[in-house]
């Protein structure tokens, strides 16, 4: 028999060789909807809010929360080997590295097309 | 010693519709293989074209507008429709499940889908030329490509399309390489071909998407003026080379790392020694690959890039030369003390050594910040980027393909004659682009179909012109006689032994051509550099 | 082991019509599946990458035009919007578990329930469109506020208007067009694996499919998840 990936094995309690993976509980998915319900609330009201630079970090932060919870049990991350997080680790930085290197050109080079358009 | 078994991948079964439905990888990369010449030969038309107008100075075959048209379709055929595809799609095909032991890649489907959408993007392409053709340069920077009228919304449908088989392509490999690997090939057994591929990959699914992003973008601007790139709507200019050339710095290392593969592969064959410096060569790749989405700035420097992120951008492309480098020594170190034997895979690999050596420095050149600033434009990068890839790329595609064509094809061909070819093209290739870096170096501008301007202070630019020109034709004849020379093998050809070169990877115990089924792969894999065990070349 | 599966026990796995020729075991060709729909959500994220790219640049250069121009979106459709996608992500994840638990018609049910969300999303997305179309309130070259606009939507009067307000659209209608587009391909692919599952194709030895569609599902989800905040919660 061909001796497939190299990389971790399920993590699995029973063991018999076909299909066998973990099956999340109903009430675990339940649960994460409720929590994500209950974020998006926060999120919502915290613009009622005046706190500044901050409520753009506060809104990105309970986005990511939420993400987290989608990923980790939507998606299955949570009891999945860990190479898939990997991959979604590796898309997230190559999207980070993108946007901070341009976005550090951009907000350098504006000013003076900012003054060169004030004219 | 034997002809050809009457049973082969090529000859069952049989039918048009066997081979165009095909889930057949060995099939699929011959297809690709036939597919991917024909563009070869447009955009080498089309080079023809462009060196006729400028072997002499002012207007010679065409005028401005028509040469914009054609160095844009020469760029964008060569680019987009042959050295990004073709060494993954010809020679990866064929080789990876056969290196890995395996019936077929993961997703066998979605490897005719790759082909498919390579045809309807070709396809898009040539409905661009038909109609009026592209002046915007393969890069489509804005505004201009915003507002052209020619054809730039067939065109980037057309690159869009191609970037989805280019993705699906990496993806069936990525995946095939991480599941469908025998027993006793670990990461550190892999080929290093399949160690080329996978970074290859890995980029390709990294950066292809913002391509897409951006060609879709472009089009929505064309088509609803939605504003983001047009800086008389509010819009930013510089953003766009951003978005661009964060595909398409990468991109150039989706076209040699592959190519990199190959040279591993061919370099310890024929010196009979195994590799030297294994996990350098594999992890080197990964770090190419990943290195190589640090520097895309250094396309930007003079676009009006600040100079913060151009000398963060320029400090980077200084590191990004830095594995290669460990390739090239990895290489020479093979060959020292190896017992070399000059076959015309590898005398492609040494003139692979030679051309890319100049290309790679070269490209020190041009990312030193302030050495970018006069040679920006010029004809220095055009002889830059030809070296490393036609140099680069296209030579080791050409020693993959004298390497592996007895395999594919069950025929040995002609060694002189392909070695002749080998000779005539590495010449005239140093002949035609050689006097580019001359001209550049002194000022002579790309992308203008006149040169006239530049001869009060450099009369010799015409006589540097008609060496390039004249060679061009010749390197042109290089490569048709090197096509001739493997085409026709196919039916003179001394039928080929399952392992001409005594080789020691998996894709050699399998008889020339393969089966239309795969053989299965031993109980237990080892050493891919292994020379003790590898058969001696029979019938040679 | 005894294999509790659903074909013959003599059976050998080329006459599996769920097993690819190619693959040695469902497992193998499980894991293959998951990891290649992994790849390419990894693609869509660098797709949108991209535009989130043009998103912070933008905020980043003109913020006014964003603190002037998001008062014309509808906080309350947007929160509606981003709860249905959470629940439609919830009933994916539940009907790829009754698809693990050999339960193919609660499988079915909640698929369709994906796809009553997936349309109720694409109806207020629709409302919203109109009505941004109604007030001119559209990507740059057609950005022509309408007078009432501003009225009904408190925000500041037209002459605070920030030069180029548009780009806000240009990059809004960008966004959640793309992912509107993604939506669609979406309850596609959902509408797919629903008819396999009636077909009863699936059962607990075999359902990737279902799986992989549900991993695209939530990736849509997760695109949403950012594009509220970052249109509808600026302060």
């Amino acid at each position: 028999m061909t001796h497939h990936s190299q990389h971790n094995t399920q993590p699995t309690s029973n063991s018999h060789e076909r299909g066998s993976l973990h099956v999340v509980p109903a009430s675990v998915l339940l649960a994460v909807f409720a929590a994500l319900l209950v974020l998006t609330f926060l999120s919502w009201a915290a613009t009622w809010v005046d706190l500044g630079v901050w409520n753009l970090w506060l809104a990105m932060g309970i986005a990511t929360v939420k993400a987290g919870l989608v990923a980790l049990y939507f998606m299955h991350l949570r009891y999945d080997p860990s190479f898939y997080a990997l991959v979604l680790a590796v898309a997230l930085l190559f999207v980070l590295l993108f946007v901070c290197l341009t976005l550090l050109d951009a907000v350098e080079y504006y000013p003076d097309i900012h003054a060169m358009t004030q004219g | 010693m034997t002809e050809p078994s009457a049973i082969n991948y090529l000859t069952y079964p049989r039918g048009l519709r066997s081979w165009l439905l095909t889930l057949d990888h060995k099939r699929i990369g011959v297809m690709y293989l036939a597919s991917v010449a024909l563009a070869l030969v447009l955009g080498l038309i089309f080079a023809l074209l462009m060196r006729t107008e400028l072997i002499a100075p002012g207007r010679t075959i065409m005028g401005e507008d028509t040469y914009n048209r054609v160095f844009t379709v020469h760029g964008a055929v060569m680019i987009f429709l042959v050295v990004i595809p073709a060494i993954p799609a010809v020679l990866g095909n064929f080789c990876l499940p056969l290196m890995l032991g395996a019936k077929d890649v993961a997703f066998p489907r979605l490897n005719l889908a790759s082909l498919y959408l390579w045809w309807i993007g070709a396809l898009f392409f040539l409905v661009t030329l038909a109609f009026g053709g592209l002046d915007t340069g393969w890069t489509f920077y804005t505004p201009y490509s915003t507002t052209t009228n020619t054809n730039v919304l067939a065109a980037v449908t057309g690159v869009f399309i191609l970037g989805f088989s280019s993705i699906f392509t990496a993806l069936n490999f990525i995946v095939s390489i991480h599941t469908l690997r025998p027993p006793g090939m670990t990461w550190r057994r892999l080929p290093l071909f399949l160690w080329g591929l996978y970074a290859t990959g890995l980029i390709q699914v990294l950066a292809t998407p913002v391509l897409g992003v951006t060609l879709l973008l472009l089009g929505v601007e064309r088509i609803l003026g939605l504003g983001i790139f047009d800086s008389a709507l509010g819009g930013d200019p510089v953003l766009f080379q951003h978005f661009f050339w964060f595909y398409a710095h990468p991109a150039v290392y989706i076209v040699i790392l592959p190519g990199m593969g190959i040279i591993s592969e061919v370099i310890p064959v024929f010196s009979r020694k195994p590799i030297f410096g294994y996990r350098f060569i594999a992890y080197s790749s990964v770090a190419i690959a990943l290195i190589g989405f640090l520097v895309w700035g250094h396309h930007m420097f003079v676009a009006g890039q600040s100079v913060l992120a151009s000398t963060i951008f320029s400090a980077l492309t200084f590191a990004v030369a830095i594995p290669s480098a460990v390739k090239v020594f990895n290489w020479l170190a093979t060959m020292y003390k190896g017992s070399i034997e000059l076959a015309a895979p590898m005398v492609y690999a040494l003139i692979f050594l030679f051309l890319f050596g100049i290309g790679g420095l070269t490209g020190l050149f041009l990312g030193t910040l302030s050495v970018n600033v006069p040679l920006h434009n010029t004809h220095f990068v055009v002889a830059h980027f030809h070296y490393v890839i036609v140099g680069g790329a296209v030579m080791a595609m050409l020693a993959g393909l004298h390497y592996w064509w007895p395999k594919m094809f069950g025929r040995m061909y002609n060694q002189t004659w392909a070695r002749l070819s080998a000779l005539l093209i590495f010449v005239a290739f140093n002949m035609t682009f050689f006097p580019l870096f001359i001209m550049g170096g002194r000022g002579l501008v790309r992308r203008y179909y006149d040169y006239s301007v530049f001869l009060e202070s450099n009369p010799e630019f015409t006589f540097y012109n008609q060496l390039a020109s004249v060679w061009g034709y010749l390197l042109v004849t290089g490569f048709v006689s090197m096509a001739l020379c493997l085409i026709s093998s196919l039916w003179s050809g001394r039928p080929a032994p399952d392992n001409p070169w005594g080789a020691p990877g998996l894709e050699w115990k399998s008889s020339s051509p393969p089966p239309p089924e795969n053989p299965p792969p031993p109980a237990q894999v080892g050493d891919p550099y292994d020379f003790t065990e590898a058969l001696l070349p029979s019938g040679t | 082991m005894n294999h509790t599966d659903n074909h013959p026990a003599n059976s050998d796995h080329g006459h599996d019509p769920f097993l690819a020729h190619h693959f040695s075991s469902h497992r193998q060709q499980y894991e293959a599946g998951k990891l290649g729909m992994w790849i390419f959500l990894l693609t869509e994220i660098l797709l949108f990458g991209g535009l989130f790219c043009a998103y912070a640049v933008f905020r980043a250069n003109r913020p006014e035009v964003f603190l002037w121009a998001h008062r014309f979106l509808d906080k309350p459709l947007g929160a509606l919007n981003t709860a249905v996608l959470i629940t439609s992500s919830l009933t994916m994840a539940l009907a790829v578990r009754s698809a693990q638990l050999d339960r193919p018609r609660r499988s079915a049910f909640f698929l369709v329930l994906t796809l009553l969300c997936a349309t109720a999303f694409l109806g207020v997305k629709y409302v919203e469109y109109k009505h941004k179309w109604e007030d001119g309130l559209l990507w740059v070259r057609q950005f022509r506020p309408v007078e009432s606009a501003a009225v009904s939507h408190d925000a500041e009067a037209a002459d605070q208007q920030p030069r180029h307000a548009g780009i806000f659209f240009s990059i809004y209608f960008a966004m959640t067009g793309l992912h509107a587009v993604h939506v669609l391909a979406g309850m596609a692919a959902v509408g797919w694996v629903l008819v396999r599952t009636l077909r009863g194709h699936f059962n607990s030895q075999y359902f990737g499919p279902v799986d992989y569609v549900g991993l695209y599902w939530h990736l849509v989800d997760l695109i949403w998840i950012y594009l509220f905040p970052l249109f509808y919660l600026i302060h």
